[in-house]
Parts: structure tokens; sequence; C-alpha cells
């Protein structure tokens, strides 16, 4: 057996496949599968149920946000049209788990599926379109795609919502909160692991080329137009399959929360968390649901606090504000995100006590 | 025909508060090639502060007109001062997040202390400014604000094309870089740009609550109308705007009077997706060659 690898203090990797390698240091692998043991064995069981729902949708909001920034991270395209094919996602599942009678374990990806061609679609425009114009042709995306959720009644129901069946998987119903952590959870961890691997692959690696530069990537003989589709297709998949996972969470969905302002929160937390950085969707995921709990919860504090209910009514506008402030004072402080803050901590401890 | 007409009238009275509202916004793109978020609330920024002048404060109309553009220059000003200059040179992607970031901060603000009801200015227009055309009456606040759009398109056109600052804007628009190395004071530029688009934003703001009332959320859902228009006029050109603002009224009316009223808003955005395709800079837009 060979010596466990700590951070070398300056860059000694002298094979490509050390410098691919998903886990840098056989140290970050042990506390990666710490952190994963911790999540799934002590989490669930020590927080109280109301938590435990937080976690939950943060955990759906994580998946939907690594989507996202495969496609403006990685890729380079922004997307304000994530929060539709979320509710793509989230129909798809619904219709299919009650008009096809599928049952959970293929009606989530089926949703996943369906955003995908979607995200596809709507991705068409990006073969001619880039920058701020690609930008605009999502934002009606945005719009299109909202306006079907409410006025395609014989699919969608229109505004009255669809209710979905229980889930269940392999026999066993999935009807709590603790058991939905372990579905979510599971997924998420499988996701991840799939978005770090596909950055390692000719994929991942075409899609940071034409970030970078997409006519120098044309020149290089990458076919933009196909990997940039794929681009959105893998990000909105993520959209689609958070969406459907939220569906059967809820067992009832309207078509209320598909608004640009779903679109514009995962893009905060793509930005809060870090743009091209795989742990940074999670950290900005867990940013601002935390964000938006903590405010509603001293909302709600002011509101029954006799006396200050008039204030508390004044405070639920000053969320609007505190999210604004929130992704303006990290794009003029930190743009690279928390992921960037964890970093800088990190490499502080890298080589302590003798940092240079 | 009468039906047709009433909804032609009525068309290219939507579409000119449109293009009105997309002033602004040219503005600020043609100088700075900044996409602006917060435009709706830019608008309706002025609104409000030309409503606590006129009916809180009841200072006469013209004096609140002066200091409702006073305090929107300031304001377009400080605005750049602080949030869009660290972002010279920065990806377009914290540009925009930025201005989304703002347009929640200004909505929040402006809900916190006007609350979200709708709230009406004294009426001060003169009716003498009506005009009747045949049977057809034109209300005195629609000639107001077709002249209001003229006299900017005249007044802009003039500018962009003859004073020095118009020519050193556009300058900073085609390329930041070579615009420097030519002399050109570009912070200088982009605090001008901000300051008159937020004065011009502000006027149109109150345009559209003489119109229709002013509301937070009716006010800010124009700022996201406003990308249609622009997008079809070409984002760099006003007489693009006020023109592409002119089709967007009318496609909306007549397909609420023909079609199906529900089909309203989101008719504008398929027209905008089936334009980008075809003809990516608008219909007056300038066409960006890029190297490498």
């Amino acid at each position: 057996m060979r010596a466990p690898r700590f951070h070398p203090c300056g860059n000694y990797k002298e094979v490509y496949a050390r410098e691919l390698a998903l886990f840098e240091t056989d140290f970050g692998r042990l506390w990666a599968f710490v952190g994963v043991a911790v999540l799934f064995c002590v989490v669930p069981f020590v927080s109280p149920p109301y938590l435990l729902y937080v976690i939950n949708t943060t955990g759906i909001a994580a998946i939907a946000a690594l989507g996202l920034n495969i496609l403006v991270g990685f890729t380079g395209q922004i997307s304000l049209g994530h929060g539709a094919f979320f509710g793509v996602g989230a129909y798809a599942g619904a219709v299919l788990a009650t008009t096809c009678g599928l049952p959970f374990l293929v009606a989530v990806p089926g949703a996943g599926i369906v955003a995908a061609l979607t995200g596809m679609v709507f991705g068409i425009p990006s073969g001619r379109l880039k920058g701020l114009y690609l930008t605009i042709a999502t934002l009606a995306g945005q719009f299109i795609i909202e306006y079907l959720l409410v006025h395609w009644e014989a699919v969608t129901k229109g505004t009255m919502g669809i209710m979905l069946p229980g889930a269940s998987l392999f026999g066993l119903e999935i009807n709590t909160d603790l058991r939905f952590f372990f579905v979510i959870f599971a997924s998420l961890t499988a996701l991840t692991l799939m978005a770090s691997n596909l950055m390692r692959t000719r994929y991942g690696r075409a899609f940071i080329a034409i970030r970078d530069n997409d006519r120098a990537a044309e020149g290089m003989g990458i076919p933009i137009f196909f990997y940039k589709l794929l681009s959105f297709a893998v990000s909105s998949f993520y959209a689609g399959f958070a969406g459907g996972l939220w569906a059967y969470y809820m067992r009832s969905i309207s078509t209320e929360p598909f608004t640009l302002g779903l679109s514009v929160e995962y893009l905060a937390m793509v930005i809060i968390g870090g743009l091209g950085s795989i742990p940074g969707s999670i950290f900005g995921a867990v940013f601002i649901t935390g964000l938006n709990e903590s405010l509603r919860f001293a909302t709600d504090a002011l509101m029954n606090f006799p006396g200050l209910s008039g204030y508390g009514l004044n405070m639920a506008s000053l969320r609007e504000f505190a999210f604004g402030l929130a992704i303006v004072l990290f794009i003029l402080i930190e743009p690279k995100g928390l992921a960037e803050l964890w970093r800088i901590v990190r490499s502080s401890f890298r080589l302590w006590p003798f940092s240079y | 025909m009468e039906f047709f007409l009433q909804l032609l009238i009525n068309g290219l009275s939507v579409g000119l508060l449109y293009g009105l509202s997309a002033l602004g916004f040219v503005m600020i793109f043609k100088s700075s090639s900044v996409l602006n978020f917060a435009h709706g609330q830019l608008l309706a920024i002025g609104a409000f502060f030309f409503l606590v002048l006129v009916s809180w404060l009841q200072l006469p109309v013209a004096l609140a007109f002066l200091v409702t553009l006073a305090g929107s220059f300031v304001l377009g000003f400080t605005v750049e001062r602080i949030f869009l200059r660290p972002l010279i040179g920065e990806p377009l992607i914290f540009v925009i997040m930025l201005t989304v970031g703002l347009s929640s901060m200004f909505k929040g603000l402006l809900l916190f202390f006007f609350g979200g009801n709708l709230q009406t200015y004294p009426d001060f227009l003169p009716a003498s400014l009506g005009m009747q055309f045949g049977g057809i009456t034109i209300a005195p606040v629609y000639v107001a604000s077709s002249l209001m759009g003229v006299t900017f398109l005249v007044l802009f056109g003039l500018f962009f094309k003859y004073s020095p600052q118009g020519i050193f804007m556009r300058s900073v628009a085609d390329n930041q870089t070579a615009a420097l190395s030519l002399g050109v004071h570009v912070k200088k530029v982009f605090a001008l740009s901000w300051a008159i688009a937020a004065l011009v934003a502000s006027m149109s703001g109150i345009v559209l609550g003489v119109i229709n009332g002013i509301n937070v959320h009716e006010i800010s859902s124009i700022g996201l109308k406003v990308f249609p228009v622009v997008i079809l006029g070409g984002l760099d050109s006003i007489g693009g705007a006020i023109i592409g603002g002119i089709i967007i009224g009318l496609l909306e009316t007549f397909t609420s009077g023909y079609l199906s009223p529900s089909l309203r808003d989101v008719i504008p955005y398929i027209v905008l997706v089936a334009i980008l395709l075809v003809k990516p800079y608008g219909l007056f837009g300038l066409v960006e060659i890029e190297r490498v």
C-alpha cells in the first residue's frame, strides 16, 4: 500500500491522471466520505421536523443549482429560464405519475428527460446568439413556458394544479420527511458525482473551452452548437429531476412558483456559491434557502410580537431587499462566491503552522 | 371597422408608452453595453418621487417635475458610482446579475415605503391638450406623452450625432479599450449616461403613473416588457425603441382583440424569439462584427 497523500507544498503532479483526479489528496477523500457519512447517519436523526423539511428543500434546490452551474458556470451560457425548466420537470413528473401511471422510480428521471428536451428546444437560439442576446432569448423562454403551464389545460389542468400519488420505492412507501431525506440526498450525491465526473471528460473540457472563447473553441474543432445544446440539455435535466422530486415531495403542484423570480433565485445561488464550482452550487443553495428561511422566521416573529405586527408586514417587503443586497454584495466583494471563501479558509490551514 | 380603429388607437398609445419606457434603457445600453434589469424600478422610483412631491408635499407641478428630474439624475449618478463602476471590465453575467440584484433591492424598498396598493396623482394636465379627430378623442395625457416621445427622439438623435459627449458615449459603447486609449474619459461617460438614463426613466415613469396609476408591481413589470421592445428595434437605436414600442403595443392589442386576451402578455416574447433567430440585431441595431 502506498503512503497516503497530503497536500503538497507546490504543484508536483507528474501525470495527467493526477491532475484530473476527483480528490486531490487522500485526506480530501477521507473528509468527503466522513462528510457523506455524517450527512446520512447523523443529520436526519437529530434534526427537528421543520429543519428536516428545510434541509430537504435545500437538497432539491442544490440539484437544480448544480444543473444551472453546468450551463452558466462551465459553459458560459447565461440562462434566465431555469425556474421554468424546473416547472416543466415538476409538471412532467406529475403528469407521468397521474395520467401515465408510472412509478416513482421512472417518473422522476422521466421528468428530467422531458425537461432536457424542452431545454434543448429553448437552447436552439444559442446556435446564433450569445451573451446578452441569448440571455434575453432564455428570458423569453421563461415567459413562454410559464404561459404554456397555465394555458395548456389538457395536460397541466391549468390553475387547478395536479395532485400526485404517494411515492414508493421498491415497495417502500416514501411518505415522511425522513424517507424523502434519503431519496433526495442520495440523488444529490449521485448527481454531484456525475457532474464532477462530467467535467473530467471531453464533454466537460469542451464546455469550458466554449466558455473561455467560443470562436477559438470552434477553430480547434469543437462543434460548439452541439455542445451548447448538450449543455442546455444536461442543465435542464438536473432542473427537471429536481422539479420531479419537488412535485412528489409537495404532493400537489400549481403553476405559481415557477416564475422569473425562481430563475433569478437559481442564478443567485450559482453566483453566490461560485461560478464554475461544483461544491459552490451546493453552498449557494444552502445560503439562499437559509436566507429565505431566516428572513421568513424573522418576519413571523415580528408579526406575532404585540405592537410590532405592522412592522412585521413591512418586513415581508424587506425580504426582497435582503435578497437583492446579498447578490449585490457578493458580486462587488467576492465575485467568485462562497467556494472561493472556502478555498481561502482551507488554504490557510494547509501547511499549517508553516504557511507562507 | 370601428373595433379595428379602437384597437389601433389603443395599440398606438400603449406602444408609445413602451417606447418611452425603453428610452432610458437604450441610453444605458448605447453608452455602456449594460443590460439594465432594474429599469422598471427606475421608472417606479421616478413615479413615486413625483407622487411624494405633488400629493404629499403639495409642491406646484412644474417645480415638482424639475425636482424629480434633478433627484433622478443624482440617483442615476450614485447608482453608477457605487454599484457599476467596480464592474467595468467584468464578465457579462456579473453585470447582469448586479442589475437584477439592484432591481430586487429597489423593489423591496419601494414596497416598504409605499406598499403594493395603487396610488394616483391629482389631475394636473390641462384639458385643452386633448385632441379630436372626427369621432375619436385622444386624451390629453397621450398627446403629452407623444410630444415627449418626439422631443426626446429629436434631442437624443442630435445629442448622439453631434455633441462631443454623445460621440464619446458611442465610442465607449463600441470599444472601451480603444476609447480609453484615445483619451475618452470612460468613467465620466458611464456616470453621465446612467444619470441621463435615470432622468429619462423617471419622466417615463411619471407619464405611466398619470395614465395607469402607480403600483410597484405594475411599473416593475413594464421594465421587463422593455426587452422585446428594444430587441425588436435594435438594442442601441433610440428611434428603434420608439418604433419597436409601437409595434409591440399594436401586436398586443390586436392579439387580445382578435385572438385571445390571455395571449396578450406572451405574444411579445414569442415574437422576440422569432426576431432573434432571424435578425439578431433587430430592425435598426448596429451589427457587431466579432474578432477572436
